[in-house]
């Protein structure tokens, strides 16, 4: 079989960070080929390469299409020969129908006027293609997540694809809907249709590639023939199997009675009442210690830190939270703040920060009254707190009065760890705690988590960076669709054996 | 691609200002609003020969821009929050007939009348704050919807009619002027060393302790900063901008004690503005709107209670709502069904020229007082030059343009 794309030594850089190192990837016509790798290691970037979200120029390397080679501008371009992606955020618009949506930026219509039934009767034949049983004119959103995928592929199929690629197209899927999707993509294939699946989940990457390409801080690290010689063992080691990049500060640790239980804890989607999203999670953290969650974006972390703190997340949660073996209310957040927990968000800044305020504003914004009395602001005392976050955490600004907006990444974090500092925490819960910021700033954060369990508090930390987790925490939790799936000492986690835990549902 | 996303952003730190002309391009909003007001009043003086600042038209234009002033601090906070209030000039012209009503056909007392009249403002806010907070439907349909309802109410409350007069103790609340507490012999002895007919010496006096006082506060206030490096303003500025300021409420209350004193309305006006500008400023409930108006994920997951806050700011506005609504009846000693119309576009005029920002969390009450000042010379300025009400409305349009074109700019020219 001859190769359709061939994408050659492409190398895409960002501002001090090389995302795509000279990767190589060759998809023959008519296969399914799989993309595997960890978060961030490259596998959406290197997709945005092929469709023209980076256009050409911004990369360096070939890309070879139908035995031509290929400079596209924009996804228009990519689209206009056939390479269609379906991202992991559905692109549908909620309040239109089915068939709006399909022919959105691609109307039936003759001079401005839509066709209605020529629109719905296409829509009709392309449902069918996809096995979608719904009429054109129901809206988007009266579907489930599995059906709008469908319509997405309908979409696709649309614009005369020839190369579909589909990103993490199960991450929000049940089984049966897995299944069905997955069956479509090997009926598709029979059709002559050539698709690219990036994905996690091992089990369906068998079930429908025939190649498997694995990418690994951004490079690529081998391509396998599924036919032969395919073992998860095997995918799994190349994912992971990176050294140590990441240095750790030292840290001894002797952990104490128990201060946190969770147990049974369950949540059900804010919005989709019949979704359960957290499935009766229990775990614990006592006096100094940090212990992990890890899991794949969307497996729930962040949705189980937030439903306990203060139930900022979710609705008919259920379960039991136990600080120090006294059950304690924490059913909303001013609770939850009063009873010793802090969380420190993910996004620090939509959900942490007040950006265009000063590090003074943000720094005493949880635990106001501390620094007034008779609800009258002393602005001195908060200048002093302010001044003294900053020292103890060295959160480079010129002063206290500097608007946080101005901060780099890290010293943002910090800003926010102040904030919950200063609420005299017993357990700190730090989601994503050095997302988005540089080495040297990640060692600051590292110590300063060494710091808070030798004072004898509780750090439960969520990462997606398994090297991060192992060196860092006592134990580690591992969580995946909702459910905390395993638990692990120190000693004996591995990513390997985290892996292992999350792709073996 | 968490990894990628990692580019630091390079530290950019507010350094000292290098030069005046440094600090001024960096606070160009806060003086910028002082000198237009400033210009625009030298502008009208010269043009109108004077008039503007005789002083019965100082007086004139105190009295006649109260109750939009008073409208403006609450309508600050509202905005602060994040939010807008569109039913203001209704509410005002409802609470207005509600107490023309109460004194002229069913024979209340002033003191019942006024204390009703503050609790069904604080009603209506709450009504409308009940669904703007905890149902979260955009503030812009609640008070829309009330815009109408309060106008349909006027005038059904007043059957059409106009409803007056109102007794004297009623009308003193917007005409009336606070007694001199001097000897009558000083005031004389004073008017004659200034050779004018009389002089209200409490009127001046109060002037010149205002603008003692303003002027301690900036510099203890400038100490402070500077026992904690912060960036200050040039010594030149602080002296030009507080001798402005100082000798304006000096000349302002000097011209008010040569007329009739010190008007019931500006003392009013006066104490809430200190009592708000106080509020946002230096209180923990202040400081909640702001963070609030800022960032209200981060604010409610900070502990703060976003909904109650949203539905105080709503109560307090209905509360300032109600107060100008009694100034204006009283004013015009009668209550008609069009009293306020459009008058909100006035306030929120006032508090955006203030430099208030439209997506909240930020914006000062002395900004929304000179605001509604700057839009009341204006008026008052074309009134005197004789300008008709079509050009009137125009250029106030313009005005406000301009200003928000001001800020928008400024902000990009910063970031």
């Amino acid at each position: 079989m001859s190769s359709l794309l061939e994408m050659r030594e492409i190398t895409k850089e960002f501002p001090g960070v090389r995302a795509l190192d000279r990767v190589s990837v060759a998809v023959k016509q008519g296969e399914i080929h799989a993309i595997c790798g960890e978060n961030g290691a490259g596998k959406s970037t290197l997709m945005k390469v092929l469709s023209g979200v980076y256009p050409a120029g911004s990369y360096e390397g070939e890309i070879v299409y139908e035995g031509e080679p290929v400079a596209f501008r924009d996804i228009r371009d990519s689209e206009a020969r056939g390479i269609i992606i379906i991202h992991q955020e559905l692109a549908l618009v909620p309040q239109l129908s089915v068939a709006e949506n399909i022919f959105l930026g691609n109307e039936r219509a003759t001079r401005g006027v839509i066709d209605w039934h020529e629109t719905n009767k296409r829509t009709e034949a392309l449902l069918a293609k996809v096995g979608l049983r719904e009429p054109p004119t129901v809206k988007v959103d009266s579907l489930g997540v599995g059906k709008q995928q469908l319509v997405e592929i309908a979409k696709a199929l649309s614009k005369d694809v020839k190369l579909l690629i589909l990103d993490e197209p199960t991450a929000a899927l049940q089984e049966n809907d897995s299944r069905k999707l997955l069956d479509l993509m090997l009926e598709l294939k029979a059709q002559g249709v050539t698709c690219i699946i990036i994905s996690h989940k091992l089990g369906e990457v068998r079930y429908v590639a025939d190649t498997v390409t694995v990418i690994r801080d951004g490079t690529t690290v081998s391509t396998l023939d599924a036919r032969q010689d395919l073992s998860e063992d095997r995918i799994v080691r190349d994912m992971v199997g990176r050294d140590m990049t990441h240095r750790f500060p030292e840290h001894a640790r002797t952990p104490g009675d128990t201060l946190l239980e969770v147990e049974g804890w369950s949540v059900w989607h804010p919005e989709h009442a019949d979704r359960r999203v957290i499935k009766d999670a229990s775990f614990t953290v006592r006096a100094g210690e940090v212990v992990g969650i890890a899991g794949l974006m969307g497996s729930g972390r962040t949705e189980l830190a937030m439903s306990i703190f203060g139930r900022s997340y979710g609705r008919n949660i259920s379960g039991d939270i136990r600080l120090r073996g006294k059950q304690v209310d924490v059913s909303t957040v001013d609770r939850a703040i009063a009873a010793g927990l802090s969380y420190v968000t993910e996004d620090r800044k939509s959900l942490g920060l007040v950006l265009d305020e000063t590090v003074r504003f943000n720094t005493t914004l949880a635990n106001l009254p501390a620094v007034s009395s008779g609800g009258i602001l002393n602005r001195n005392e908060e200048t002093r707190v302010a001044e003294k976050y900053r020292d103890a955490l060295a959160i480079r600004t010129p002063t206290v009065f500097q608007k946080v907006v101005n901060l780099s990444g890290g010293n943002q974090q910090k800003v926010v760890l102040a904030k919950w500092l200063n609420t005299a925490p017993d357990v700190l819960i730090l989601d994503e705690p050095t997302r988005g910021i540089d080495v040297g700033a990640k060692y600051e954060i590292y110590t300063i988590i060494n710091e808070l369990a030798a004072e004898g508090k509780g750090v439960v930390m969520i990462s997606s960076e398994m090297p991060e987790l192992i060196g860092m925490c006592d134990r580690i939790y591992v969580m995946n669709e909702g459910a905390l799936v395993g638990e692990l000492a120190a000693a004996e986690a591995s990513q390997e054996r985290i892996m292992s835990l999350i792709v073996n549902e | 691609m968490t990894l990628v996303q990692g580019g630091e952003i390079t530290e950019k730190a507010d350094r000292p200002a290098k030069s005046i002309g440094d600090y001024l391009s960096s606070h160009l909003r806060e003086y910028g609003l002082l000198f237009a007001l400033i210009a625009i009043m030298a502008f009208f003086q010269i043009v109108t020969d004077g008039t503007l600042l005789r002083a019965v038209n100082v007086t004139n234009l105190l009295l006649q821009n109260s109750y939009i002033v008073i409208m403006a601090l609450g309508m600050l906070v509202v905005i602060v929050s994040g939010n807008i209030d569109l039913s203001v000039g209704s509410v005002m012209g409802f609470i207005g007939a509600l107490a023309a009503v109460m004194i002229v056909n069913w024979d209340q007392s002033v003191f019942v009348t006024v204390i009703a009249c503050l609790v069904t403002g604080a009603l209506i806010g709450a009504a409308q704050g009940y669904w703007i907070a905890y149902w979260k439907i955009p503030s812009f349909i609640v008070t829309l919807a009330g815009m109408l309802v309060f106008r349909g109410l006027s005038l059904w409350l007043l059957e059409g009619q106009s409803v007056g007069p109102f007794p004297s103790e009623f009308q003193v609340i917007a005409n009336g002027f606070v007694p001199d507490i001097f000897p009558a012999g000083v005031g004389t002895a004073l008017a004659a060393l200034f050779d004018v007919r009389r002089l209200n010496v409490l009127a001046l006096g109060f002037g010149i302790v205002g603008a003692a006082s303003l002027v301690w506060i900036g510099l203890r206030q400038r100490a402070r900063n500077r026992s904690y490096g912060i960036v200050d303003e040039p010594r030149s500025f602080f002296i030009a901008r507080n001798a402005i300021v100082a000798a304006a409420i000096i000349f302002i209350t000097y011209k008010l004690s040569t007329f009739r004193g010190l008007p019931n309305v500006l003392l009013t006006m006066g104490v809430l503005t200190i009592i708000y500008a106080f509020l946002t400023q230096n209180t923990v409930i202040g400081r909640r709107v702001y963070a609030l108006g800022g960032n209200a994920k981060a604010a409610k997951l900070s502990g703060i209670k976003t909904e109650r806050l949203t539905f105080l700011a709503f109560v307090n506005m209905g509360i300032l709502a109600a107060a100008a609504g009694l100034v204006f009846a009283a004013r015009l000693n009668t209550a008609t069904p069009k009293a306020g119309f459009a008058l909100e576009l006035d306030v929120i005029a006032a508090v955006f020229i203030g430099g208030a920002s439209m997506s909240g969390g930020v914006g000062t009450i002395v900004g929304a007082v000179v605001g509604a000042f700057l839009m009341g010379v204006l008026n008052n300025g074309m009134s005197i030059m004789g300008i008709g009400i079509d050009y009137q409305q125009m250029i106030k349009g313009l005005v406000l343009l301009a200003a928000v074109v001001f800020d928008v700019y400024n902000k990009q020219k910063q970031g």
